[in-house]
């Protein structure tokens, strides 16, 4: 059974945001990744829609959501997505991210972990793990802007056609890299702090890593979950950045296992 | 009309290094410093003539690219404030959006205006696209940047009764205070530079002179935003000092010899836009519409030149008469550039600065000297007496003044 998610316009915290919803169970916040929760595929939104209600927005100022004009960090994203928890009442929540939305999930629970049971991260941005001459992660702003899919999946099939989207999928995913540019440039897609930080974080935490990751590797993604005791790591074989988008039943799968092994994981 | 000489200050020896990116990536091991600082003299030396035949001197900046070697725009004028003594110094521009201190930008052009006795002009722009990775510079939100960072400059240089502070959007200052401060009072002349219209309003409201980087007949467009802006802000209608116009110029005594020289300095053109994929155009730079359209119509990436009809006309490939008629180079004889110039003076709606690129590619020394010699004994004269162009405009601008008082 699949189960279809419903595109809806919330108003939080002065920023109207468009939100993909659908599904029953226990309540899942999906941070995204790259341009949008549906930008490559929404079948990972799905798959987890089997077993949870799930809430994925896009960020203020990405697709067609707002972005109230002192909106300019990531520490204001974090704080955004405190008041949307209190908006939906969310209430022992997954808060899951991934890549640019994993950093600002850690971003979150680093703040207040109140409304969320379980933390789940595919391939998050935000941590500084090398020496100052170590890019730990790829400098998008290398490449032309058609090739920035083929630094977050390994999938080639899931690439995008762009002269076949409509125009109004093309101004989302523009709107998308100006606003990650916006508060990821620098320092570049991470906060040189949060590794201090991330010892607050005491929800158990699942770390998902594609092992084919061309914007970072799982080597750096070990090093992250080193920083927060008792988290899991686990790699998806054969998949790029956005693992979750690729391997959907594999990554459903995982947090499943995860999910219902919180305690044992927690210890 | 004022006429002005600028070269881009290029380095031809490395173009050949890389056909994917002169800029950015290309390593500096291309770069002989001990060749290159006697290519960088040279470029000065044709500036100090400048103040022999009274052409007055514009420079600009760009950053790790073998397509201009000038990375400061104050370092040069504050060499040519001492060496020049007669014309005006302008840097067209500074690149605001990119520095992290504008207060810093004030003492430095203070500075320069004070050794050269007054004849600083500050240009100030955003900064280009391509050398966004180059200066680190964040490229969503640069014209807020620039037009705080404007303010602010103008407040410390006309700020004479002790600090003041600076808690703004962009920039933070504590004790605000130059010295030196400038000569020229209130300060020295404002300019920016602009191709889209968005643009235009920010330098109309902000009363700096509008300045067209060879952008053909598309200037026209640019200047009549500019005094539609003036006409709905109630201000007076604007003298045609607040106009520039760049381009490339080469005159001779023969049209041929003329032609030969403007294929050398349409190396300049030729070499621009070479640049790696991902830094010619970061999110942010442009409008989110432009970069969607972009990306389902990649080959409309570059905006052309158009011709009297409205079609575009390629820089880099179109015979050199194709971009005379474009407004896009004026060359030939003495007699002939006079009348290109005169024409496109009517065909834009008039200008009081044109800005001749006089020195581009590996254009070399002696023909430098003689191409900007050339232009100052023989077109400049005729130009001195240009008028605003017959038409409506003045009367139209009075109504729309009125409309908008009422």
């Amino acid at each position: 059974m699949t189960h279809k998610l419903n595109t809806t316009e919330i108003a939080v915290a002065g920023a109207k945001i468009k939100v993909l919803e659908g599904g029953q169970g226990p309540d899942l916040l999906f941070l995204h990744g790259a341009e949008g929760p549906d930008t490559y595929s929404s079948v990972y939104l799905e798959e987890l829609a089997k077993n949870f209600r799930v809430i994925a927005p896009w960020h203020p100022g990405f697709g067609h959501s707002e972005r109230p004009k002192s909106f300019t960090k990531v520490d204001d994203l974090a704080y955004f997505y405190l008041d949307l928890a209190d908006h939906y009442g969310l209430k022992d929540a997954v808060l899951a991210g991934a890549s640019f939305g994993g950093w600002i999930a850690l971003e979150t629970a680093v703040r207040s972990a109140a409304r969320f049971s379980q933390l789940v991260l595919s391939a998050p941005f935000g941590f500084k793990a090398g020496g100052r001459e170590t890019r730990d992660i790829f400098d998008l702003y290398l490449v032309g802007p058609a090739e920035w899919p083929e630094y977050f999946l390994a999938d080639k099939s899931l690439l995008p056609d762009y002269p076949k989207r409509s125009a109004d999928e093309l101004m989302g995913i523009a709107r998308s890299r100006e606003a990650m540019t916006l508060y990821g440039w620098q320092p570049y897609m991470h906060n040189p702090v949060l590794g201090r930080w991330l010892h607050r974080i005491k929800l158990p935490t699942l770390f998902v890593w594609g092992d084919k990751d061309r914007m970072v590797s799982p080597d750096y993604g070990r090093a992250y979950a080193a920083r927060i005791p008792g988290s899991r790591f686990e790699l998806i074989t054969g998949a790029g950045h956005l693992a979750h988008v690729e391997q959907p039943a594999k990554f459903r799968d995982l947090v499943l296992d995860f999910v219902g092994n919180k305690k044992s994981a927690a210890a | 009309m004022k006429i002005w000489h600028f070269s881009e200050q290029a380095y031809p020896d490395a173009w050949t290094k890389d056909p994917v990116s002169l800029r950015v990536t290309l390593p500096n091991k291309h770069f002989d410093p001990v060749e290159g600082g006697k290519l960088l003299n040279r470029y000065l030396d044709e500036w100090a003539y400048c103040d022999e035949i009274g052409t007055n001197i514009m420079v600009n900046e760009h950053h790790s690219t073998a397509t201009c070697l000038s990375s400061s725009c104050t370092l040069q004028l504050a060499i040519l404030a001492r060496e020049t003594k007669k014309v005006r110094l302008l840097c067209l521009g500074v690149p605001l959006a990119n520095r992290t201190d504008p207060v810093r930008v004030a003492e430095e052009l203070a500075y320069i205006d004070c050794i050269s006795g007054g004849r600083l002009e500050m240009g100030f722009v955003r900064g280009i696209q391509y050398e966004i990775s180059a200066v680190n510079s964040n490229p969503v939100n640069m014209s807020e940047r620039l037009w705080e960072a404007h303010d602010l400059i103008i407040k410390a240089m006309t700020t004479h009764d002790g600090p003041f502070n600076w808690e703004g959007e962009h920039y933070h200052h504590r004790q605000v205070n130059i010295w030196p401060r400038p000569i020229q009072q209130p300060h020295p002349p404002v300019w920016s530079s602009t191709g889209s219209l968005s643009s235009v309003d920010k330098i109309a409201e902000k009363n700096a002179t509008v300045t067209a980087m060879n952008s053909g007949l598309r200037a026209k467009g640019l200047f009549a935003r500019y005094r539609q802006r003036l006409a709905e802000f109630g201000r007076p209608r604007p003298g045609l000092d607040k106009f520039a116009y760049m381009s490339l110029v080469s005159v001779a005594d023969t049209q041929a010899e003329a032609f030969k020289r403007l294929d050398k300095i349409r190396g300049y053109l030729r070499t621009t836009t070479i640049v790696g994929k991902g830094l010619a155009n970061p999110p942010g730079y442009a409008a989110a519409g432009i970069n969607a359209d972009l990306l389902a119509n990649p080959q409309k990436g570059e905006l052309g030149i158009i011709d009297r009809d409205s079609k575009p006309v390629n820089l880099r490939t179109a015979p050199h008469e194709a971009l005379i008629d474009a407004g896009a180079a004026f060359a030939g004889t003495p007699d002939q550039v006079i009348k290109q110039i005169k024409r496109f003076h009517n065909d834009i709606g008039g200008i009081g600065n044109f800005i001749m690129m006089g020195q581009g590619g590996d254009l070399t020394h002696k023909e430098t000297l003689d191409n900007l010699g050339l232009f100052a004994r023989e077109v400049t004269p005729a130009l001195q007496d240009l008028k605003e162009p017959e038409d409506a405009a003045s009367e139209a601008h009075e109504r729309v003044r009125e409309r908008a008082a009422s």
